[in-house]
């Protein structure tokens, strides 16, 4: 009955596994030499800033940023099906399409009035 | 069942029986609403509402004497009272012989005794007060024995108990007065109580309360089935809290507090008397039952000794008085429960008992009037001379009392004695014996009365100066005394109070098969009563009374001042067990029923308190939690379907 | 699948229009924040969102004349319907009173009873200058607007994936908005975060619940599932889990146990007149994609689910009126005292017939905006430090502010289920319905939460009037006209559903149809 759903159900086992042998066998295989650039945070291979270690935070922009960037890359990704089905949805498809981006215009001029868009 | 069941529609004269109510209630709401603008006319306004309703009495008495006897029974309906789905209520009325002869006491008494108080109370700051609850009275008095139903009963039962609590308390500013009224309402409320029950009963087996209905189907319950058993005593129960019979005498001697005029209305020839009506109202009931008669009998026998006994004891003038009422009602009580063959008897006593007794209260009144209030008899002593008419109406309710022969008494207690002897087998004769012998007793301690304060030196105190009363108080003491001499003739007279109230409460005992012939009885009984008189008057007669109490007295003289330690026998039987009752019921009360609900509500606070700490305030612990409680539905729904 | 294979949607804008009105009102919102000047902002807000939510009424009435007979629009995605026309109408006059709330800023000496900014790290010494500024973050009002149109939309959803974007359309600005009261920050941050962390995991079981039911039924469409569980031989495991998933992320909206944990908390935390929109609209809202869920989708099962609403029920009023007797805090007990009532709406939906679902529909209403008008008023208790919301600061309120306090108590006394008020008689529309449908145990459970939880009410009020007032207790602040409005509106409808509740009554039963 519930047929279809045992290759996900296996699917899950095997990334839990995956997880699990990789954590616990890294710890039991793998050689322990520690040196000071190993215990060292990583960041990118640049040097870690005092800054960022003592206030534990990324300043707020960072994430400004990629909240906007996947505002408008799942636009871009509604633009494409109509697009391609422009053809047959016609007027009621412009229209919807035009409410939606005006929506999503109304929240860009939001961002950039507030100077969510300036980096200062 | 009896014709007497069927009531005739109120019409004509009789579409104004709902006035006999209005007037005085009319009068009670304007005294008491009134406010201090009513002073001055008030007491006179309640005086004339209580004639009126006399007056309106007198009319549909008449009219009543004008139909046939079967047909003298009429309803009136007020209105739906209670209209319940599946159970209704109508108020109505039922003006039948019976009821009759009370709106007559009621009304007629009633009206001499306001008059009376005019000039009693004339110097008190609250007389409007005082007659506004005395129409009250009235009115509630009436709704007692007009009503036709049980429940319309109780409303005048429980009314004329308030305003016999205000009455007695009406002097508050006495402790003792206070006291009183509280000890009567009480009392009264264990009485009330049984009443309370046994209407309930009524129509929880019946689903009525109406006379009609009741009465006219208690029979299908059959002749001493339990439940008519248990409605009886339950009846006997409010009866004797009413009528101060024994268990629930106590409180009728404290209820002396009162006004004087008080005492003589209430305390004396109506309300306590209602215990009296309920019974011979109810005859149905108790016709069918003749372990409830027995035990009316018993009540009455008991309590006509003790309240002679007590009598005999007493130098308040009032608490002989109304010890005596105790005893009288006790004669009343033996009567009706009889059953058939005495209920008019005991009526009649009731009635002949409500003038000679109302006199001699308001001669009683009288005296204290003149006496600056003193109620110790120790105190009187010769008054015979200064108080010549309160002297003389007092003497005819004196006569009227021990039964002296053509007074009153002698027609209505001696038929007693005498239904007594015939009712037959061992508790005839001992039922017989005790009215006799308390008739004795009655003739000693009335005597005493008389001569202790009528005759013999003056005992007086030295600021006493007894004068007679003025006119507007003697005036209704020589009407009633009129009543007390005649009223027995008049009522008996070609067997007229029996016919008249046969349909009601069924036929008398005719002229049968007595125990002991009435001559020879009749004659026995004036000798026990004359020896009684001879006995008082050797002890008080002719000797001088002391004016204090001696002490050295046997010990049936200590018990009798104890009031046969009625008191005692209470407080240890009833208000020391009640107490501890009451003590124990608010200890299960506090602990238990408080305790359960206190202890629910520390349970629930309680188990609020410890569920509060899964409020942790952690986000991870609210998670799991939803967690566990989605597994959980997912469980019941899994589950449920298995199942 | 080739493009040619998709075929035009049509959808009938008209019956839109109430959700139209009010997010068209919300976008507005947004661009008043983006071009008005900050100091205007606020009075021009108000005036859109005002406009939006009247608009939105004028609109359901129109559609509930012209709409005799319920249809299902846009694809079927969205149904038009009397529960839906009547929900939305409730919320649309909750949405008023809250927007009038949201709007005051007279209360605190410094206005507003929005902080600031809401960025600022509380306890810096940027939040104490914040504080005592006379802005707000008056992002409040579009936010507020959407997630009404959220709530507008959530139970007009006919479509499981519409009504999980509708839940997320109401659920994210009230994670926002509860985050914002000006005093106390980090109780409002902490509402807020709980919040969204618990309602992101709500979500997550009712999408799971979502794809259970896909998998069951091969649609998400709630008439599709109604078909495939009257067909015999369905894979019954996938609907039953769906179910089961399904009514968690539903539960958890309208604050039945064993997923309440979360409502003292956001409820105390948030700022008081959000707390009123969330009690009020939500709970509403909620309730009515529950019912459409239940009565339509789930409606040839319901001898399987109902056991589990039974028990959901007994433990929802039991957890909120037990819970509620400890609490000393004039919110926790409001929060405490709207769970147990959630029980309370549930035995309605229980009752499974058109009488418990015009009942539920009119306690809808009626508790509505009896809560929010207890929490306006609790916005007026103040003391120096904000809302005195401490049951011992509220001691002898009724000498100081009878007319207030005795509002209040009638708040209270509807909350009881005391007669003459709204309260009772919704609890007895609601209760009588589930006798009817004989769940008679389950009344009796409610009679019982009702007596407990009459307790703690009854007891507030004896506090706020036979006893002395605290020395040093709160002053009650003097509002605007919107604060007394929305007070009038809450009140009139308390008392007037109490004595007349007739119309009402008859209203509700005409609506208690769902399409399908």
């Amino acid at each position: 009955m519930l047929r279809p759903y045992i290759p996900i159900l296996f699917l899950g086992i095997l990334g839990a596994a995956l997880a699990v042998v990789s954590v616990l066998g890294g710890g039991f295989i793998g050689p322990k030499r520690y040196n000071r650039a190993k215990l060292d945070a990583y960041e990118c291979g640049i040097e870690p800033t005092e800054q960022a270690v003592s206030a534990a935070r990324f300043p707020v922009k960072f994430y400004l940023t990629a909240m906007l960037f996947i505002v408008f890359d799942i636009e871009i990704i509604f633009l494409y099906p109509w697009a391609v089905a422009f053809g047959r949805l016609g007027l009621f498809g412009l229209v919807e399409m035009v409410a939606f981006l005006a929506t999503v215009f109304v929240a860009y001029a939001y961002v950039w009035r507030r100077g969510g868009l300036d980096w200062n | 069942m009896k014709p007497a069941l069927a009531y005739a529609a109120a019409d004509g004269t009789f579409a104004a029986t709902w006035l006999l109510l209005a007037f005085p209630a009319v009068g009670a709401a304007i005294l008491l609403l009134g406010g201090r603008r009513a002073n001055r006319w008030g007491p006179v306004l309640a005086c004339l509402a209580a004639g009126a309703a006399f007056v309106l009495g007198l009319v549909l008495f008449a009219a009543m004497l004008g139909r046939a006897g079967d047909d003298r029974a009429i309803s009136q309906h007020l209105f739906s009272w209670i209209p319940v789905n599946g159970f209704q209520v109508d108020a109505g009325l039922l003006l039948d012989p019976l009821s009759m002869c009370f709106v007559l006491l009621v009304t007629g008494v009633g009206t001499l005794i306001h008059i009376y108080a005019l000039g009693y109370m004339a110097h008190d700051p609250n007389r409007r007060r005082f007659f506004g609850y005395l129409n009250l009275f009235v009115v509630a008095m009436l709704l007692l024995v007009l009503g036709n139903n049980f429940l319309a009963l109780y409303v005048g039962w429980e009314g004329v108990g308030l305003a016999s609590y205000l009455l007695i308390g009406f002097w508050s500013a006495r402790p003792s007065a206070a006291t009183a009224a509280k000890k009567a309402f009480i009392v009264n409320r264990v009485g009330d109580v049984g009443l309370s029950i046994a209407i309930m009963l009524m129509f929880a087996t019946l689903g009525t309360t109406s006379y009609a209905g009741v009465l006219g189907g208690i029979g299908a319950l059959g002749a001493n089935s339990g439940t008519v058993t248990a409605i009886a005593l339950l009846l006997l129960l409010g009866a004797c809290g009413k009528s101060a019979q024994f268990p629930l005498q106590s409180w009728l001697l404290d209820a002396m507090e009162g006004p004087t005029p008080v005492s003589a209305l209430i305390h004396a020839a109506t309300m306590v008397t209602a215990g009296v009506y309920l019974i011979a109202r109810s005859a149905p009931i108790f016709n069918l039952t003749s372990d409830g008669r027995l035990l009316v009998t018993i009540v009455g026998a008991v309590t006509l000794a003790i309240g002679a006994i007590i009598g005999c004891a007493y130098d308040d003038i009032k608490k002989v008085l109304a010890s005596s009422t105790m005893s009288q009602i006790g004669y009343m009580f033996l009567a009706v429960g009889l059953g058939p063959a005495a209920y008019a008897i005991g009526i009649l006593h009731l009635l002949t008992h409500g003038f000679f007794k109302a006199t001699m209260f308001l001669g009683a009144g009288s005296v204290m009037h003149g006496m600056n209030d003193t109620v110790d008899m120790r105190r009187y002593g010769g008054l015979r001379t200064v108080m010549p008419i309160t002297f003389w109406t007092f003497a005819m309710g004196y006569l009227a009392i021990i039964g002296f022969p053509g007074w009153a008494g002698f027609f209505s207690k001696d038929k007693i004695i005498e239904a007594a002897f015939d009712k037959g087998g061992t508790s005839g004769w001992v039922l017989g014996t005790v009215a006799l012998i308390g008739a004795g007793v009655t003739a000693f301690y009335m005597t005493r009365l008389m001569i202790m304060t009528f005759f013999g030196e003056r005992r007086w105190d030295p600021d006493a100066h007894p004068h007679e009363s003025p006119a507007v108080m003697t005036g209704p003491m020589i009407v009633l005394a009129l009543g007390s001499v005649i009223s027995g003739f008049a009522l008996t007279f070609g067997g007229g109070l029996q016919q008249f109230l046969e349909p009601v409460v069924g036929r008398s005992a005719e002229e049968g098969i007595h125990t002991i012939s009435p001559t020879v009885l009749t004659l026995i009984t004036l000798l026990v009563v004359a020896g009684g008189a001879a006995a008082a008057y050797r002890q008080y007669g002719t000797q001088a009374v002391p004016r204090t109490a001696p002490q050295a007295v046997s010990p049936v003289t200590v018990a009798a001042r104890r009031n046969l330690y009625g008191d005692a026998v209470n407080e240890s039987l009833l208000m020391r067990p009640g107490q501890y009752l009451t003590r124990a019921l608010v200890f299960v009360d506090g602990r238990g029923v408080d305790g359960v609900v206190n202890g629910l509500a520390a349970g629930i606070g309680g188990s609020s308190g410890r569920l509060r700490h899964a409020q942790t305030g952690f986000v991870r612990s609210y998670a799991l939690s939803m967690f566990g409680g989605a597994a959980l539905v997912l469980a019941v729904l899994l589950l449920g379907r298995l199942g | 699948m080739t493009p040619t294979d998709i075929p035009a949607p049509s959808i009938a804008y008209g019956p839109l229009w109430p959700m139209i009105a009010v997010f068209l009102a919300a976008a507005i919102g947004v661009l008043v924040e983006a071009f008005v000047p900050a100091r205007r902002r606020r009075p021009v807000h108000l005036v859109v969102a005002l406009a939006g939510l009247t608009g939105g009424l004028v609109a359901v009435a129109l559609v509930a004349r012209n709409h005799h007979h319920p249809t299902l629009i846009a694809e079927r995605a969205v149904a038009v319907d009397g529960p839906t026309l009547f929900i939305q109408g409730t919320l649309l006059l909750l949405g008023i009173a809250a927007v009038l709330l949201l709007g005051e800023r007279s209360l605190d000496s410094t206005g507003g009873t929005f902080v600031a900014a809401a960025a600022v790290v509380p306890g810096s010494r940027g939040e104490r200058q914040l504080t005592a500024s006379s802005t707000m973050q008056t992002e409040v009002f579009p936010l507020a607007m959407f997630a009404l149109g959220g709530m507008l939309l959530f139970p007009a959803s006919n479509n499981l994936l519409l009504m999980f974007v509708a839940l997320e359309i109401l659920s994210l600005p009230l994670y926002l908005l509860a985050g914002l009261a000006r005093r106390r920050r980090l109780l409002s941050q902490e509402a807020a975060v709980k919040y969204f962390l618990l309602g992101a995991f709500s979500s997550a079981f009712f999408l799971y619940g979502i794809a259970m039911l896909y998998g069951y039924a091969g649609s998400v469409d709630l008439g599709a599932i109604f078909t495939a569980t009257g067909t015999v031989g369905s894979n019954d495991t996938l609907l039953y889990l769906g179910i089961a998933l399904l009514s968690v992320g539903l539960l958890f909206k309208i604050g039945a146990a064993p997923f309440q944990n979360w409502t003292p908390d956001v409820y105390q935390g948030s700022p008081t007149p959000v707390t009123a929109l969330m009690a009020s609209g939500t709970k509403v809202a909620a309730f009515g994609a529950l019912l459409r869920v239940f009565y339509v989708a789930f409606g040839p099962v319901r001898w399987d689910w109902r056991p589990l609403m039974w028990g959901v029920a007994i433990l929802t009023m039991g957890v909120g009126a037990v819970l509620a007797i400890t609490q000393t805090d004039v919110k926790r007990m409001l929060a405490y005292s709207s769970i147990a009532h959630a029980g309370f709406i549930l035995t309605g939906v229980v009752a499974l017939n058109r009488s418990g679902l015009s009942g539920s529909l009119f306690y809808l209403l009626a508790y509505g905006f009896s809560t929010l008008g207890a929490f306006a008023i609790v916005t007026l208790v103040r003391d120096a430090d904000g809302e005195a919301t401490h049951l011992s600061q509220w001691r002898g309120l009724g000498r100081r502010s009878p007319a207030l306090a005795g509002i209040f108590a009638l708040f209270l006394l509807a909350f009881a289920g005391i007669p003459l008020t709204s309260g009772f008689t919704s609890k007895f529309a609601v209760f009588s319905a589930a006798i009817s449908s004989g769940a008679t145990g389950l009344v009796v459970v409610g009679l019982i939460a009702s007596a407990v939880a009459a307790f703690f009410y009854v007891r507030v009020i004896v506090l706020m009037f036979f006893e002395a007032p605290a020395p040093d207790g709160p002053t009650i602040a003097v509002p605007s006209v919107l604060t007394y409005g929305a007070i009038a509106l809450a009140f009139a409808v308390t008392v007037v559903l109490g004595v007349i509740p007739g119309p009402l009554f008859t209203l509700a039963d005409k609506a208690a149809l769902f399409v399908r």
